[in-house]
């Protein structure tokens, strides 16, 4: 029995496939999870190196690997010129960190988040901020405002709901992965780099505030503010709200699932999904990577929601099978 | 087999040259669009990512020097702008904000890194890259970290050579050794959680800075400095020393007047590698330097290098921007040149 | 007063000699504390997909040693030739400029240098790329350490060499580097010790590996870029894994101090 068992491993592991794959760092913790669970199942290797979104991008279109991973989603036309299939994997909450001694349960209008990043609210006790936060004794204190000093997707993502909450924003300064925030002029801005050095900056500096996405702000206990929906509402910081704005996501599989998710209908309004590039003509590449992830939208949710992040709505996860029944890559 | 040996040698140094050329005509290819585009201004212009509307052509390309009014002035004249067309392509990488709230925006997107020459005509607006704070950023955190190393580096390997015994010289010496072996990424986050709060709270300021920059890159080159200071101070004849210490010399006089100015080359070199090392330290200075884009009104404040600007920005980078980045790095090594050779020519000319 | 100038100058040497060891035993600290905690026999015996390190040791020594047997013996070789062939002359003066440069260059520069000239053409990341951009690295170090430490030789031991006759490679091999072969060691440990924390040349040329492998014309595992990819990330297991990592390369670096010290002992 034993030698049956053995030659099946031998046979099983000798048709074992190695893929690789580079890109954003968003979703490492998951992907590397994702990864450990199909190796341990079916002995198939996937590699994932966090080199950056733009990384992913470029290497996927120079075929340098067999999937690029990306924060920010390409349009259809863009996906048609480099050949590409583009689809999501996981969804992530995108928060406000703040340092503020003796404030808790710090309540966030849109009204005040606009004034902060625009740098026109500067004090902690400005009026705008106090309306909600009528109890938290809010000291006469400059507002340090920390932001990623590298190119991001987080970035783009947070300045992408910027864009779509604030007009003003959007005519000034859009969405970019790197921009040339209001409060760097004004000499009230900290830089980090990445998420963690957001998150080192937000804790090392009092009278602080700053973006940075949840799996950060929980492992580094960073207190979190309640924010202000598209539909008026205050929603908390928590997984359940994500989940309940992603699933107003509006992934359209006709576009490719080009959408970025921010200031959905309803639920916490920052957030973001990150996705895969595959190349068109990899036909045999493509199917193994697909099942990798097949694998992963079957048995990975409870990992990924372990870590902070989002799974995909069952409703999207069936509307990725189908394209990729479609493109006959499945 | 002599005739051998000095072929090989040659033929050695020979594949540095071509190694070395072959850098920077590589960086050199990547630059070009970027050096054709911004010229020399691009030493002198602070915005870094801006973009600036066209009224013509030349009008775009007169610099404004004012760091803080740049952001403000494209504000205003892109409100302007956009009250006429569509959405305003900002940086060839953007995704367009729709004017509605449900449209796809339509984007500009030169994610392929492939010109969008369709697009060019229509568009006019330009991205403006400029590599002056990152420049003198570069300078600033050079200058300090060798002001605070070389004399600490220069005390450890009198230290070393001269004054301690040796059963403590020789494990002390190897510590020093291994702080060069400790990889930057832990500089940095040592920098980042322990060393930076703590230059803060001494001298104000952020957590994040030009000084702490300055001070954790002095501890990553001491190990450099001092070893090979140590290293070359030992290589004085002992004959030398004795006939100072027998005309009645001091310890210090020996090392000032005998050692040093014997093992001045090695001692030199050590800085120039100690410099080499300053210049150019990617990892740790990323971390800790605080990556705003601005000029530091204090030593206390967050600004930026090149090699930091590279780290932030090159995965993600593509087209322009990364033209940009790759001039920055032969900004770069056009800059270590000329403070080295600086160094070389001032420290080890003869002096008659 | 001389002897007072003395005492103070001496003094402040110790004192800064205690600076550096302050810093070095902070840092040394911290790694430990958060090292040591994550040190176990599971990551010795599994790789990087199951949380170990394994892959990731045996990936970083092989690149490491690859980068010393192309590096060191270029390095070593274009020193004598600068400082023993061409003394003085124009083209030497130029070579060793270029390669005194060259160490500041950013190590994404050398990364990007090599990713231009093995990834691009090759088609995928590979274990030589990373090997050999390590190497680049390295030579502008050796090259200034032994052109400086054979500089370092006095005139008398050349001469004497060449008043018994021998041919010149001879006495370079056997007189001249023997007196200096302390130095030149140093400059290769602390060549070595640079490279073997380094991230950037290799995120972008051998990238990282969570298998063991041995296969250089892959994706290759490297420690150092896994330190990059765990030591930020938000989940506790893979930061405990990246400073056990940082804390394990360090102690490497250090026996290899150790070994390189022991091999040019002189031996009575």
């Amino acid at each position: 029995m034993k030698k049956l068992v053995l030659g099946a491993v031998i046979a099983a592991s000798s048709f074992a496939y190695t893929i690789n794959g580079t890109g954003a760092s968003f979703p490492y913790p998951v992907y590397k999870q994702w990864i450990k669970s199909y190796y341990g199942k079916t002995g198939n290797k996937v590699n994932y190196t966090a080199t950056g979104s733009g990384t992913g991008i470029k290497e996927i279109v120079a075929r340098h690997v067999n999937f690029g991973g990306s924060d920010k989603p390409l349009t259809p036309a863009v996906l048609k010129k480099a050949k590409l299939y583009q689809f999501p994997t996981v969804v992530g909450g995108i928060v406000f960190g703040y340092n503020v001694p003796g404030a808790n349960n710090l309540k966030l209008s849109e009204a005040a988040i606009q004034g902060i990043v625009l740098g026109t609210i500067q004090y902690w006790d400005n009026p705008v901020i106090v309306k909600y936060n009528p109890n938290a004794k809010l000291p006469h204190k400059k507002i340090i405002f920390v932001h990623r000093s590298d190119k991001s997707g987080t970035t783009f993502n947070f300045t992408y709901y910027l864009s779509k909450m604030s007009n003003i924003w959007r005519k000034n300064y859009g969405a970019r992965k790197l921009i040339n925030w209001p409060t760097d002029a004004q000499g009230r801005s900290v830089a980090g780099k990445g998420n963690f050095g957001v998150s080192a900056a937000i804790k090392t500096n009092e009278y602080s505030i700053g973006y940075v996405d949840y799996a950060d702000a929980k492992k580094n206990g960073l207190k979190m503010a309640t924010v202000q929906g598209k539909d008026g509402k205050f929603y908390a910081p928590v997984p359940a709200n994500f989940a309940k704005g992603a699933a107003y996501a509006g992934f359209d599989p006709k576009k490719d699932f080009y959408k970025i998710i921010a200031y959905p209908k309803k639920g916490y309004p920052v957030i973001a999904s990150t996705f895969i590039l595959l190349p068109k003509e990899k036909v045999n590449s493509d199917k193994k990577v697909t099942a990798f992830f097949d694998y992963a939208y079957k048995n990975g949710d409870a990992a990924a929601s372990k870590l902070g992040y989002i799974p995909l709505p069952a409703s999207v996860k069936k509307q990725i099978r189908k394209y990729w029944a479609e493109k006959g890559i499945k | 087999m002599e005739a051998l040996f000095r072929k090989v040698s040659s033929f050695s140094a020979t594949t540095i040259l071509i190694l070395l050329s072959a850098i920077f005509v590589v960086l050199f290819i990547y630059a070009k669009p970027a050096i054709k585009e911004f010229g020399f201004n691009f030493i002198t212009d602070p915005r870094w990512d801006v973009s600036v509307t066209l009224k013509n052509k030349t009008a775009a390309q007169k610099t404004d020097n004012t760091a803080n009014s740049a952001v403000a002035n494209v504000g205003n004249n892109q409100a302007q702008q956009n009250m006429d067309s569509d959405a305003i392509p900002q940086d060839s990488e953007d995704i367009d904000i729709p004017q509605d709230n449900d449209d796809i925006a339509i984007s500009q997107d030169d994610d392929l890194g492939i010109a969008q020459d369709d697009d060019l005509g229509k568009s006019n607006t330009k991205t403006v890259y400029g590599g002056l704070i990152p420049i003198v950023g570069t300078v600033l955190s050079t200058i300090l970290a060798m002001f605070f190393a070389v004399p600490i580096a220069m005390g450890i390997s009198v230290f070393l050579a001269e004054v301690a015994p040796s059963f403590i010289s020789k494990p002390v010496g190897m510590a020093i050794e291994l702080l060069a072996a400790i990889p930057s990424i832990i500089y940095g986050m040592w920098g980042l959680f322990y060393f930076g709060p703590l230059v803060a709270k001494t001298f104000g300021g952020s957590s994040v800075s030009l000084l702490v920059a300055g001070m954790v890159l002095a501890v990553m080159i001491i190990p450099f400095m001092a070893s090979l200071t140590r290293d070359s101070m030992n290589t004085t004849p002992n004959v030398l020393k004795e006939s100072a210490y027998a005309m009645g010399a001091t310890k210090f006089e020996v090392i000032k007047d005998v050692i040093f100015p014997y093992a001045k080359k090695g001692i030199i070199g050590s800085i120039i590698l100690a410099l080499g090392r300053a210049l150019g330290e990617t990892m740790a200075v990323a971390f800790v330097i605080g990556g705003v884009f601005s000029f530091p009104d204090k030593l206390t404040d967050p600004t930026v290098s090149i090699p930091v600007v590279l780290a932030n920005s090159f995965a993600e980078s593509s087209g322009m921007s990364l033209n940009a980045l790759f001039y920055l790095a032969l900004i770069l090594f056009v800059i270590s040149f000329a403070i080295i050779s600086f160094a070389k020519f001032y420290f080890l000319r003869e002096k008659k | 007063m001389r002897l007072v100038i003395n005492k103070i100058v001496l003094l402040l040497s110790t004192i800064s000699a205690l600076i550096g060891l302050g810093f070095l035993f902070w840092i040394l600290v911290t790694l430990t504390v958060k090292g040591i905690g994550a040190i176990d026999l599971h990551i010795f015996t599994h790789d990087l997909v199951n949380n170990g390190l394994r892959n990731l040791l045996v990936g970083q020594f092989v690149l490491a040693l690859i980068a010393v047997i192309v590096g060191v013996p270029i390095g070593m070789i274009a020193g004598i030739y600068l400082q023993e062939y061409s003394f003085g002359n124009k083209y030497a003066e130029f070579i060793r400029n270029l390669s005194d440069v060259m160490m500041s260059a950013p190590s994404i520069v050398i990364g990007t240098f090599v990713y231009a000239v093995i990834v691009n053409p090759v088609g995928h990341q590979n274990g030589w790329a990373g090997a050999i951009a390590l190497a680049i690295m390295m030579i502008p170090i050796v090259v200034r350490t032994t052109d400086d430490m054979l500089g370092l030789v006095p005139r008398e031991l050349r001469e004497a060499g060449v008043a018994i006759g021998a041919p010149k490679y001879k006495v370079i091999v056997n007189i001249i580097i023997k007196a200096a072969k302390v130095g030149i060691m140093t400059g290769i440990l602390l060549a070595f010790a640079r490279i073997v924390g380094e991230t950037a040349p290799l995120l972008f040329t051998s990238g990282n590996s969570q298998y063991f492998t041995l296969n250089l014309n892959e994706v290759f595992p490297s420690l150092t870029v896994a330190i990059y990819n765990l030591a930020t990330m938000p989940d506790e297991n893979l930061v405990k894994i990246a400073w056990a990592g940082a804390f394990i390369l360090t102690l490497f670096v250090l026996i290899i101090n150790l070994f390189g010290r022991y091999l040019i002992k002189d031996k009575k």
